[in-house]
């Protein structure tokens, strides 16, 4: 029966990535060679942040309970400036291969760079949120959960919602982080490291409390509705939106090709 | 295009898949026992488990299944109690936490069958130990395969005259389809204890509120039904297979054994070399370990068992069912050999310390069926007498009671020879003020020992020395509580671990007191007058094997007497002697090399030449058998002086002999085999309500179902929300 919290827990934290991989990746193969290429990226990051770790915890070689601690926020401060390095080394990646990808297919257009900075945080996103989830969610398969320390049994739930808001506020960064580059608009840069780092931090906060979560989702709207913007959002456009009055837009009639 | 696209996307998603699940098995293969694990469980560290055993009828022991039992911690104080888990209790089945006192073979068969509501079972040890006494064990020890049977005096066959083992309740020899653990730590106990009574407690009588305080105990046995069937499999599986899954192993160890003179081991002895053998057993079985000393004097021999069990596997203390007697043996091979005339005694003197009596006479039927086919140096004929030690340390009021067989008797030449060796023995306990030997009626049968399986392949005379006339005095024979409690060996408080080695407790002298008396009567048999006074075990070493075997393996003098590689085998605690089947055990090493030390000379090899001997001219290796031992630590207690010590000290198989004639279904040898298993372990943890399961299952299912929706929409009107920039050469989405 524990089965089932591991499939809730499963469903809250990857649920949304799946619905907007089937929706908007799946549908076009280049879109599915960038958000692999994204993933791939996060994981070299991964891999060289955990080198310095590594490096760091041989070179003080101390096993003194508030010194791992220590090591710990470290190693978090390193690899969110290391994983922003490499979402920029994407970007320049990207810029250099949509002049290529327009020079092999001239027929074709090539997506735009709003779109892949969605493409590739999402990328980003998903694969921060199985390394960060994956090990929680093997052993919420039981047969036992959390609490015989007096820890609270809610443990997994909050995992999952805290994963799900790792992933979505990697998709807006990216989306965010992209933009600044392309206007070069460097203090977004500054921002969206800031506000990782803040994110990051957070999770250092006892997980029981539910301050963290509360305060992550307060970030995740906030730079949702950025990204938004950002994107070529409006308010107008949001109305248009929920009204229905989609038919009615000059714009529908642009798309229909 | 299209097709080309498609191929290409397919196989790089396959391929990125495969990278995210071997990086997913690597990252879990990394993070085992990680920090989320650690909030979910406590391991139970200090736990024996009940594993099961096989012969050739029938499996006895305990089993879990496959992926480990769950259930819900009941804490069994009082029979009472078991209503709630039995009937009551509202959330089966339950891990049932029972006071050692409670384990009785009455309880456990109103557990027995119930599966539906029982998973599994931890008893907690008693202390002290139960008054009423508790034996696993069966009344009639060994039945069928001693010397009587129904046509070979069947009025002594199955303990027709007496129930030896009269506190025997069988318990160990039953078969149970769940897990039973023995939790060795107290305070493991009370961790169990406290998440009992955080969680698992209610008001009045309903149910307990959820999470709920749960154990899991992993014991999956490979084996089933018998030995024959296991083997069989086995079998089938190695003759052909490269990797063959063996599902079950003989019990199987060595025999110690060691004579007064040298003999040639690479010949047999003629036929009028006469030997008398002192035997005892090595081991003993507290829950599910067995093991049983035996030790024997050659051409007069004498025996002792070496091991022991108990219903737990790897538990069997064996003080009184087999330390204390092997312990007096060593004594007694220790004082024989300093005896000035031993060099020209007209008989010699094998000591022989049997290993797997427990087990149907594992040891003493391997070496009469080896002494038979003549794979052993000395042969049954020249077995002038047997002496045999079997409980020796409860006695009341001095008294050694000298056990014969009748059946043997009727015989004319037999029975004068039993009447001279019993008048030996009691000329040599006349001056010894600490034993009084004594006779018992003609007709008594003999006690389990292993002299009754010599008896079954030649009627020698032999005799066994005990401390009880007819019932084991033992009320703790094969179980866990057959300590060094149990035979009174106690030490005073806030001594340091080396004054409690060489402190000479009242067993202890007791005990060297029957040493004296084999000693002299062995000196005797083997045909000594002169010096029979002189010999005279000594308290210190008794006090000291004591100690080491019941108390504190890892000692000083235990230190100094073992080979170097061996060092790891002692423990902080008691040595456990049951027979297992990865041998020689830490036990038997023990013995040999206590026998070696205390029987041994120490002579001047380098190391090199120790480990050869065969390259020293003066040196035979056929004759002894030499041991470069760790030796004493120097004055400054810094290095030690290892040493050569060269002794008759031996190894002597003690595999049954039912397996070397792969007659797996014998009625006429031990074919007492173990299961294997892979995995045996026991943690505790809590279970969280089925409401809040399904509670995270729906919260999944709707976060699932409303960003499917939600992406949906979203993405059919992308074209409204966001709005493309003007930008030359991208293209809006």
């Amino acid at each position: 029966m524990t089965a089932a919290v591991f499939f809730g827990c499963a469903f809250v934290a990857f649920g949304p990535a799946l619905a907007l991989y089937i929706f908007t990746i799946a549908t076009e193969p280049l879109r599915i060679i960038f958000l692999i290429i994204g993933a791939f990226f996060w994981l070299v990051s991964l891999l060289l942040s955990s080198f310095i770790w590594f490096m760091a915890a041989t070179l003080t070689d101390n096993k003194g309970e508030p010194r791992q601690r220590d090591l710990l926020i470290f190693g978090v401060l390193i690899s969110v400036l290391i994983q922003e390095m490499f979402r920029f080394a994407y970007y320049k990646l990207l810029k250099k291969s949509s002049e290529g990808l327009k020079s092999i297919n001239p027929g074709e257009k090539a997506p735009s760079m709003r779109l892949l900075a969605y493409v590739s945080g999402l990328g980003f996103g998903i694969m921060s949120g199985v390394f960060s989830f994956v090990n929680t969610l093997s052993d919420s398969l039981g047969p036992g959960t959390v609490g015989i320390h007096g820890d609270p049994p809610q443990f997994f739930l909050n995992s999952a919602f805290m994963t799900l808001v790792i992933i979505l506020l990697h998709m807006f960064w990216g989306i965010v982080f992209f933009d600044g580059c392309e206007k070069k608009k460097w203090y977004t840069l500054l921002v969206v490291l800031l506000t990782h780092l803040l994110v990051s931090a957070l999770t250092f906060i006892s997980p029981y409390s539910g301050l963290n979560l509360v305060l992550a989702y307060i970030i995740l709207v906030l730079t949702g509705i950025w990204a938004f913007f950002v994107s070529g959002g409006s308010c107008r456009s949001l109305k248009l939106c929920l009204l229905c009055q989609d038919k009615d837009s000059l714009l529908f009639n642009q798309r229909s090709r | 295009m299209a097709t080309d696209g498609g191929v290409y996307v397919d196989d790089l998603g396959s391929r990125s898949l495969l990278r995210l699940v071997s990086f997913c098995v690597l990252l879990a293969g990394l993070c085992e026992g990680n920090s989320v694990e650690k909030k979910i469980y406590i391991p139970l560290n200090k736990t024996a488990p009940c594993v099961r055993l096989l012969n050739a009828t029938h499996q006895i022991g305990c089993q879990s299944s496959v992926s480990g039992d769950t259930g819900v911690i009941h804490v069994v104080q009082k029979e009472e109690d078991l209503q709630w888990v039995l009937t009551d209790g509202p959330n089966p089945p339950y891990v049932v936490l029972l006071e050692g006192t409670l384990f009785t073979r009455n309880l456990m068969q109103k557990l027995k069958g119930r599966t539906s509501r029982i998973a599994g079972l931890a008893v907690s040890l008693a202390k002290p130990s139960p008054a009423s006494g508790f034996s696993p064990s069966v009344q009639c020890p060994n039945d069928g395969f001693g010397v009587y049977s129904n046509s070979y005096g069947p009025e002594f066959a199955h303990c027709r005259e007496i129930a030896w083992n009269s506190l025997g309740d069988g318990l160990a020899y039953e078969d149970f389809s769940f897990p039973i653990f023995l939790l060795e730590d107290e305070n493991e106990t009370n961790v169990i204890k406290q998440c009992y009574r955080d969680h698992n407690l209610s008001q009045n009588g309903s149910a307990p509120a959820f999470p709920l305080c749960a154990m899991q105990l992993f014991s999956h046995m490979h084996a089933v039904i018998s030995t024959v069937t296991c083997m069989r499999r086995s079998f089938i599986q190695s003759s052909f297979s490269i990797n063959p899954e063996i599902v079950c192993d003989p019990l199987s160890d060595y025999n110690v054994w060691s004579m007064l003179k040298p003999v040639n081991t690479s010949e047999t002895l003629e036929p009028d070399d006469k030997v008398v053998v002192a035997a005892t057993r090595e081991g003993d079985w507290g829950l599910p370990r067995i093991s049983i000393f035996k030790v024997y004097l050659p051409c007069l021999v004498c025996r002792a068992q070496l091991d022991s069990r108990s219903f737990f596997w790897n538990v069997a203390p064996g003080a009184e069912s087999a330390v204390a007697s092997f312990v007096t043996q060593l004594a007694a091979a220790e004082a024989l050999q300093k005896a000035p005339d031993v060099t020209t005694l007209p008989r010699n003197v094998m000591f022989v310390f049997f290993q797997g009596e427990t087990f149907d006479y594992i040891g003493s039927s391997r070496m009469v069926y080896d002494m038979e086919n003549g794979k052993f140096p000395v042969q049954l004929e020249n077995i002038d007498s047997f002496v045999e030690l079997g409980q020796v340390a409860l006695r009341n009021s001095l008294e050694l009671w000298m056990h014969t067989d009748p059946m043997s008797q009727k015989n004319e030449t037999v029975q004068n020879q039993v009447e001279e060796l019993l008048t030996i023995l009691e000329k040599s306990g006349a001056d010894v003020p600490t034993v009084v030997l004594r006779r018992l009626s003609r007709s008594q049968p003999l006690p389990p020992s292993s002299l009754q399986r010599f008896l079954r392949a030649r009627n020698i005379s032999g005799v066994v020395l005990a401390d009880h006339s007819a019932v084991f005095h033992n009320h703790y024979y094969q179980s866990i509580y057959d300590t060094a409690e149990n035979i009174n060996v106690t030490y005073p408080e806030g001594q340091s671990p080396e004054e409690d080695l060489n402190f000479v407790t009242d067993t202890a002298k007791a005990l060297a007191g029957v040493a004296t008396v084999l000693g002299r009567a062995l000196y005797q048999l083997a045909g000594g007058t002169n010096f029979s006074h002189t010999i005279q075990a000594d308290p210190q070493t008794v006090t000291r094997l004591l100690y080491g075997f019941l108390v504190r393996a890892n000692n000083s003098w235990f230190q100094s007497i073992l080979r170097p590689d061996l060092r790891s085998y002692l423990g902080d605690g008691p040595l456990q002697h049951y027979i297992a089947v990865s041998s020689p055990t830490n036990t038997t090493y023990v013995v040999q090399y206590a026998l070696a030390n205390l029987t041994g000379k120490v002579i001047d090899l380098t190391r090199e030449q120790c480990q050869d001997p065969s390259k020293v001219p003066t040196e035979n290796k056929d004759l002894y058998e030499y041991a470069w031992v760790q030796g004493p630590l120097n004055s400054n207690e810094t290095d030690r002086l290892p040493r050569c010590v060269r002794s008759t000290a031996r190894l002597a198989r003690a595999l049954s002999p039912a397996f070397e004639l792969k007659q797996w279904g014998s009625t006429e040898y031990s074919t007492w085999t173990e299961s294997r298993w892979k995995d045996i372990r026991a943690r505790i943890f809590l279970i969280a309500s089925k409401e809040l399961e399904f509670i995270t299952l729906m919260v999944g299912f709707g976060v699932l179902v409303f960003s499917l929706v939600v992406t949906y929409c979203i993405n059919a009107k992308a074209d409204v929300l966001f709005i493309a920039p003007r930008e030359p050469g991208s293209v809006s989405y």
